[in-house]
């Protein structure tokens, strides 16, 4: 055995200074810990994904059924896509700020004000 | 579930993590490490095809429009771009995940591979142990540019072991790289390879080299598909790693492939070879992970190392030229700040002929191309059609720099 603990080292730091992006690093921790946990919502959504098509096809299910389950290429284009859309989903704001870029949108309360003229 | 989904009539997205080529050392990879590759790569995907192109907007937008009005001139370099990008949110979200991405990805291949550590290292134990293909220098001392930083995050680099044996970070790269370049390097993340191959085929077809050098060889992946295309060759790869040369050897065998020998050195000092021994010296994307100094010492002993008349090509990404964008060059150069890869922007700025030149290569011998992956269309469609994605410095799109050693008797 050569006593290396997973748990410890598998999400080890790499060598070298991390560069933080955000304006608050408290922001860009709390960023990486929603991504990671997003990326576990996708992994829970795909068990079910299999569990579903194995229930479907075979009306039982087993532990070794589902890992060795093998998609095909019709399945996996399909959860391909609902992943496609998760991330379309969750990262909405990203899509938004990039339209406003094109826009000259007013806000409300200006609009209001205009509205409210004679 | 699956009635509620759109049913794609024309997927574009990555492939399912399952198509992946599983050799002999490949880890046992569970449903849901699987389905946290898928994720990764689908992250990756996102991250270039629908959130870098709104940091290009922002930067037409109001980047370079500020700077303009701010300094009454134009951006002088790339570094100038950067730091003016640094203070953009469009260019810090993009960064942010990209980062968090990379460190993800290497979360999971790890955890995939430490956790059944034992068994991979003695898996590579039973396949390696006695062959002398396999030669390891247990003093040989890590270069600097090695040992410096973790090479794009991946923690204790190529040369790190953590037990005798050890060939868990090898197996990690290996698993993992799918999901950094979604799937676009092929099953056997050998895509590089065998365009190399490919290119050598096509463009000398007279070649028929006996004896082949790779350096930076890694784990082999890419010399791989060159020992297929040259089955009656002699092909030594090296590499400072020791995990990364076991794990080689260990993933060659189970491949068919016998005839690479993987040799742990420094590839600046190959003096273990004779002059003149080589009929090919390949490196495919290693360059960028060494230094100036060990470039020119490098570019020597490939001089040496050559008969004459042979061949030696370094595949890389390319050169920064005036003709590309400042905004293009910066956004090649986040792997190098970013992504823990710094001599990325240093190689990229200069002249690589001239460093040709200057270990003896005469500039008539001198070869330029462009190869891109070459991978299974039927897997990989919109990778053997990726003209339109661009992923600033991970493109499968590479440019090839070489030279033939003029033959013996030819007038200086």
């Amino acid at each position: 055995m050569t006593g290396i603990d997973p748990l410890a080292l598998s999400s080890a730091k790499a060598k070298g200074k991390r560069p933080y992006f955000l304006g608050d690093p408290d922001v860009e921790r709390l960023m990486t810990i929603v991504m990671a946990v997003a990326q576990e919502v996708s992994v829970l959504r795909e068990r079910l994904d299999t569990v579903e098509r194995l229930l479907d096809k075979n009306g039982t299910i087993s532990r070794s059924d589902i890992e060795n389950f093998e998609p095909t290429k019709a399945e996996a284009d399909e959860r391909g896509a609902w992943t496609q859309e998760y991330l379309n989903r969750i990262l909405r704001i990203l899509q938004q700020e990039r339209e406003a870029l094109a826009a000259k949108d007013q806000s409300s309360e200006d609009i209001a004000e205009e509205l409210a003229k004679d | 579930m699956a009635n509620e989904t759109n049913t794609p009539n024309s997927y574009d997205g990555p492939p399912d993590y399952r198509v992946v080529g599983r050799h002999g050392m490949y880890p046992e990879v569970s449903h849901d490490e699987i389905a946290r590759f898928n994720f990764l790569a689908h992250m990756n995907r996102h991250l270039s095809t629908k959130v870098m192109p709104g940091v290009a907007d922002a930067y037409g937008a109001r980047v370079e429009p500020a700077f303009r009005k701010t300094n009454s001139r134009d951006f002088a370099d790339r570094h100038e771009v950067r730091k003016a990008l640094l203070a953009d949110p469009m260019f810090q979200w993009w960064s942010a995940l990209r980062r968090a991405t990379m460190e993800q990805r290497q979360q999971a291949g790890r955890w995939v591979t430490l956790r059944q550590a034992d068994a991979i290292n003695a898996r590579a134990a039973e396949l390696t142990d006695g062959d002398n293909r396999l030669m390891l220098d247990a003093d040989l001392e890590i270069p600097r540019y090695v040992a410096a930083i973790d090479h794009h995050c991946m923690p204790g680099s190529y040369h790190t072991e953590l037990a005798q044996g050890d060939v868990t970070g090898a197996a990690n790269y290996d698993i993992g790289l799918f999901a950094t370049t979604g799937g676009m390097l092929g099953r056997y993340n050998d895509g590089g390879g065998v365009a190399v191959a490919k290119w050598v085929k096509e463009n000398m077809p007279d070649f028929n080299p006996k004896r082949i050098l790779d350096i930076g060889c890694g784990l082999g992946h890419n010399v791989l598909p060159i020992a297929e295309a040259f089955p009656d060759a002699e092909i030594v790869a090296v590499d400072v790693g020791a995990p990364m040369l076991r794990y080689g050897l260990a993933r060659a065998k189970t491949m068919g492939v016998d005839n690479v020998r993987f040799v742990q050195g420094d590839v600046s000092k190959l003096a273990e070879f004779e002059d003149e021994s080589f009929d090919w010296i390949q490196s495919t994307m290693f360059l960028h992970e060494t230094s100036y100094r060990s470039m020119q010492e490098i570019f020597a002993e490939t001089q040496r190392l050559l008969k004459p008349g042979g061949v030696v090509l370094h595949v890389e990404q390319p050169q920064y030229s005036d003709d590309m964008p400042l905004f293009e060059q910066a956004m090649r150069d986040w792997d190098a700040f970013y992504n823990n890869e710094p001599f990325w922007t240093k190689m990229h700025e200069v002249d690589l002929d001239a460093y040709m030149a200057r270990a003896g290569f005469a500039p008539e011998t001198l070869i330029h191309g462009g190869v891109a992956a070459v991978v299974d269309a039927d897997v990989f469609p919109e990778a053997a059609n990726d003209d339109e994605q661009e992923d600033y410095g991970r493109k499968a799109a590479w440019h090839v720099i070489g030279a033939r050693k003029e033959p013996a008797g030819a007038v200086q």
